[in-house]
């Protein structure tokens, strides 16, 4: 293993985190409090509390949103370090000297989404830790909560890093996550159960992969969830095991990287 | 000796049909300096690449110090640098911070004393914490280089080091090259400019349309494939060659007082003497005499437009 490769890499791209550290940080944490201010507080409080059986139990609407919210977060977060990592050195043209070097796939893979999951890792804790300051947050099972929480920041993370070797131009690494993550972030239940939904889009939810994420992650906190959360855990290695496969036959033939 | 590169039979054909690199074979011996000429587009940059392992390959192999460039590929890439054609850099980084990131691509502990070094050698100690995007053109071409030697490679290809730069960096950097063939760095250069090969090369190389054309100790190639031309002043000027100078194939100036012989120098005769003889007895008197050789570019020029017209 070149140790000395996979540290550089993730250290110049932390570094890169560190030197725009409003646009990385700041920018996350301030739309989260607006999105605690708008739903959590303006409209949440028109809403007592979700997921209760016969007027018992449930979580307060404020609460209820934080899993989605960090969730919301994460994904955009992971997918945009991690594709816009990849793709910098191939649009100033500095790829030259990651396919020149001795280091195999596996740990160029291993640097930039590193780093690019341990960014959207930190996001997610002060994201969380922000929530704490909004609404009374409990942790009911907290070795889910992390294995979800560390699970989805390394898929997607690989998920952007094969946006960003597929992109060839600035517009198409903003496609993928503007048109389909986002609707499908806002529409898997991060503001919402699907049961608050008409039957016929409760069956259509239940395409969307992010609801199981969002779902197996809010239960983890609430035990409330859409769907059991050993299926969520088993979409997420699923989606996982897809994009490893994915960036291993995009090194293996060069797609768009080696000629 | 084995070569540190050796490329047997190397093809490289793109997916759009065009072959670009067709064939090539070339040892290149440890401690050298090779220039491979040729004109745009002849596959010089591609030849590179696929050594570097920037491009996979049709057929053929490549090794480097016995090892294979794509089974050993951790072993070869190891030994080699790379300064590309373009000004392929990063925008925010700092000077040194980008150097010590090459060092530790590939594989090399951190070595503060070494890139120090290396920056002041190439002027580039006062700017080491300069942001990329600050410098100038110049600069940046110093910054690849630094960054190509910043893992002490073994063998440096430097694709067209000084396009666009001003005589007194090219100057710089052929005292540069110099200094590193001392240390016993083998180097490969692409260049337009014949003058880079003919100061700086051992042996030159003349690629065109894929095809390795020639490779051949440049003294020995300028010896070989050279002609020289012999001009005679004349005192008075003429209205035409004399008819018993016509075998002489001279050619007459305007002004009718310049006669010039072109010759062979690999010839055993080359004609002079008896051409001074016969001038002599046409009646023209002699005002003074000069030769003059071919130049690298001549002799590089002549051989493409060879290889286009076959």
């Amino acid at each position: 293993m070149n140790w000395q490769a996979i540290s550089v890499i993730y250290k110049s791209e932390m570094l890169r985190t560190w030197n725009t550290l409003l646009q990385s940080i700041a920018s996350p944490v301030i739309s989260t409090c607006l999105y605690f201010v708008v739903f959590g507080s303006a409209i949440g409080s028109r809403i007592e509390t979700v997921g209760a059986v016969n007027g018992e139990g449930g979580v307060s609407y404020g609460a209820f949103i934080v899993p989605g919210l960090m969730m919301l977060s994460l994904l955009t977060q992971s997918i945009s370090n991690a594709s816009f990592g990849i793709y910098f050195p191939k649009f100033t043209g500095t790829i030259y000297e990651l396919l020149s070097a001795p280091i195999s796939f596996f740990e160029v893979v291993l640097g930039y989404v590193g780093a690019a999951a341990t960014k959207s890792f930190i996001i997610g804790v002060i994201i969380l830790i922000t929530a704490g300051f909004f609404v009374d947050l409990k942790i009911a099972h907290p070795f889910w909560m992390m294995g979800f929480f560390i699970l989805t920041c390394v898929t997607f993370s690989l998920f952007g890093f094969i946006i960003g070797i597929w992109a060839d131009s600035f517009e198409k690494l903003q496609l993928i996550p503007l048109l389909v993550i986002t609707p499908l972030v806002f529409l898997g239940g991060s503001f919402y159960t699907i049961d608050m939904l008409p039957t016929l889009w409760q069956k259509i939810s239940l395409f969307n992969p992010v609801l199981y994420l969002i779902s197996g992650f809010r239960w983890s906190f609430f035990e409330v969830s859409d769907v059991g959360h050993e299926l969520s855990l088993a979409i997420v290695i699923l989606f996982l095991t897809l994009c490893m496969g994915i960036v291993w036959w995009m090194f293996k033939t060069g797609y768009k990287l080696r000629q | 000796m084995q070569p540190i590169v050796s490329i047997k039979n190397l093809c490289k054909t793109y997916k759009s049909g065009h072959q670009a690199l067709k064939d090539i074979n070339l040892d290149i011996q440890d401690g050298e300096i090779i220039a491979l000429l040729g004109p745009n587009g002849a596959g010089k940059t591609t030849l590179i690449s696929a050594i570097c392992g920037i491009i996979s390959t049709t057929s053929g192999s490549v090794t480097v110090n016995g090892y294979d460039t794509v089974k050993q590929y951790r072993k070869t890439r190891g030994l080699i640098g790379l300064v590309p054609q373009e000004l392929t850099l990063g925008a925010f980084e700092k000077v040194q911070n980008t150097m010590a990131f090459s060092r530790g691509l590939f594989g090399k502990k951190p070595n503060a004393a070494y890139l120090e070094q290396l920056l002041k050698d190439l002027s580039l100690w006062e700017k080491r914490d300069a942001a990329l995007m600050m410098l100038s053109g110049g600069m940046k071409r110093r910054v690849l280089i630094g960054k190509a030697l910043a893992h002490e490679p073994r063998v440096l290809f430097l694709d067209e080091p000084t396009a666009g730069v001003d005589v007194e960096l090219r100057k710089d950097m052929w005292k540069l090259v110099s200094k590193l063939r001392d240390s016993g760095v083998t180097i490969i250069l692409t260049t337009h400019y014949i003058e880079e090969a003919e100061e700086i090369a051992d042996r030159v190389g003349v690629i065109n349309n894929g095809e390795l054309l020639l490779v051949e100790d440049k003294a020995h190639l300028m010896d070989k494939l050279g002609s020289k031309q012999l001009t005679i002043e004349l005192r008075h000027s003429v209205s035409e060659i004399p008819d018993s100078l016509s075998s002489y194939q001279l050619e007459l100036s305007d002004s009718g007082t310049h006669l010039t012989y072109t010759y062979d120098v690999k010839s055993t005769r080359t004609g002079i003497t008896s051409l001074l003889q016969a001038v002599n007895a046409a009646g023209l008197q002699l005002k003074d005499l000069q030769t003059s050789q071919n130049s690298l570019e001549e002799i590089f020029v002549n051989l493409v437009s060879e290889d286009q017209t076959q």
